[in-house]
């Protein structure tokens, strides 16, 4: 005989892939229809990534210049310094510089979006945009979700470019290491998947924080109140996704 | 025509609407009085197809309502238009943006569409406001800039929700000028509203919402001499409705 828990676990696996079943269906739908969601997608990728530039070029400087002195403190007596810049390219480019930058953008971008699909909800205009027979989804769904993919990538590349630099600017000045020591360092890890290895993460994570965002959003209900909770839970979500899929491509691809 | 029979909503626990039935003719106003929270904006959303019925039928020329899904339900919503409590204008667009969005779907050529932009807030007396914020209208303008959005898509039918309410009454005159104005184009209306000279202003129908169901439908005369206790202490503005219902 099977168990009351067994049952209840079944009837809500069910339920739960029947509803994600039926949110791979809508957004299919939704993304077919290129008209509708074509001419937003220029604005919003400016809007959640070129916007978004600033603030991870700001986290990676820091980042570079912590990991370069970090680095140092580890290896001193132990490896030899050039080891420094290895240490700085591979981790920034294949872990910190996407990690850190979807972080940001879980904050900036996902509570961006949930706030602002947010109010459209509780004030009535997606039932509008409804009633003026668009697709939510189409209209407001897919150009975000588009976008941050698109555009986190392209952040994540300043994020990499620019903390690498910091850590060789931070070596330079404040280690004893020359730049042709940092360059050896760095040249001799390298490989051109350290860089595609964070691309493609930071594709995932845009993708997964736009989704998160526009879904909690468009949940929205109660007012400011609700607005709020919104962008609160599509930060957390949207932060434990990155997690989650960073770990996901580190068992995939490394 | 639109027709609710025996329709059913509930949220959560919650019965909102317990068996509503209604006829709204073609080429009148039939306006549905009621309490706040009584239903009435429910029953809106349950005819744009905004919300789907746990039980009965909405029919809109002979459509089922909640059956219809894609390109069927935007052929509907060709034909309904709505007109939000709070007007729902999009606040990142302009007046002209707002109403340009749904001709733009429709596949009008970009003349006609701006032809009708023109004349749809002429039709409600906002010349020269095509390129003003909704934020830089007064509440009284949104709601005009929602009629004429809901006009320029040339609709059969308008769903008005509380299109008065917080209104003051000269605005809420022209509002009611307009509903009318509107119906005499040809358009048919269900207008939501608890304004009692607003419902009694621009209405052919009236009927009353409550308690999940409809007391009453009439024409304006016929609900003025209403027997019907619930009718009658609604029409007069006196407490003590429940106790009258029981």
């Amino acid at each position: 005989m099977t168990s009351p828990v067994a049952t209840r676990l079944a009837t809500r696996s069910h339920g739960a892939l029947a509803e994600i079943g039926r949110g791979i269906r809508l957004g299919l739908v939704a993304l077919r229809d290129v008209p509708t969601w074509a001419p937003q997608l220029l604005p919003q990728m400016r809007r959640l990534g070129v916007e978004s530039v600033p603030i991870a070029v700001f986290i990676a400087v820091f980042t570079g210049i912590v990991l370069a002195l970090l680095s140092s403190y580890i290896f001193t007596g132990a490896v030899p310094l050039y080891f420094v810049g290895a240490l700085v390219g591979k981790t920034v480019m294949m872990e910190l510089a996407p990690v850190l930058t979807g972080m940001a953008l879980a904050g900036r971008v996902g509570a961006n979006i949930a706030a602002e699909l947010g109010t459209m909800r509780v004030t009535e205009q997606v039932d509008a945009l409804e009633t003026l027979s668009y697709d939510p989804a189409s209209y407001l769904v897919v150009p975000r979700v588009l976008a941050a993919t698109l555009m986190f990538p392209v952040v994540t590349a300043f994020a990499m470019a620019v903390g690498v630099a910091a850590g060789w600017v931070a070596s330079t000045n404040l280690l004893d290491l020359s730049t042709p020591e940092f360059v050896k360092g760095l040249r001799q890890f390298y490989r051109f998947k350290d860089i595609w290895f964070g691309l493609v993460k930071s594709a995932s994570f845009g993708a997964a924080v736009a989704l998160m965002g526009s879904v909690q959003g468009l949940k929205s209900e109660k007012g400011a109140q609700g607005v709020g909770a919104a962008a609160t839970r599509a930060v957390v979500l949207g932060c434990e996704a990155i997690l989650v899929l960073d770990a996901f491509w580190a068992l995939v691809l490394l | 025509m639109i027709r609710l029979d025996d329709v059913h909503k509930a949220f959560g626990d919650h019965a909102v609407l317990k068996g509503v039935t209604l006829d709204v003719p073609e080429g009148q106003n039939t306006v549905l009085l009621g309490f706040s929270g009584s239903g009435k904006s429910v029953t809106l959303k349950l005819i744009a197809g905004l919300l789907r019925p746990d039980r009965g039928r909405v029919e809109v020329d002979g459509a089922t309502v909640h059956e219809l899904e894609g390109p069927a339900l935007a052929e509907l919503r060709t034909k309904v238009a709505y007109v939000f409590q709070f007007a729902a204008l999009f606040d990142s667009m302009t007046v002209e943006e707002n109403l340009r969005l749904g001709l733009v779907k429709r596949g009008l050529p970009e003349e006609e569409v701006r032809a009708r932009v023109t004349e749809s807030l002429a039709v409600v007396g906002l010349e020269g406001t095509e390129a003003r914020y909704p934020q830089e209208l007064s509440g009284g303008m949104r709601k005009r800039v929602g009629i004429a959005r809901a006009v320029a898509l040339r609709p059969r039918y308008i769903l008005y929700d509380e299109p008065t309410t917080g209104l003051d009454p000269v605005t809420s005159a022209v509002i009611d000028q307009l509903m009318i104005r509107t119906r005499d184009l040809g358009v048919t209306g269900l207008v939501v509203t608890h304004d009692l000279r607003s419902a009694f202003t621009v209405g052919d129908r009236i009927a009353m919402l409550y308690q999940g169901t409809i007391r009453q439908v009439g024409t304006p005369a016929a609900m003025r001499e209403s027997t019907d206790p619930v009718v009658r202490q609604f029409i007069e503005g006196r407490p003590g409705l429940e106790e009258a219902a029981a």
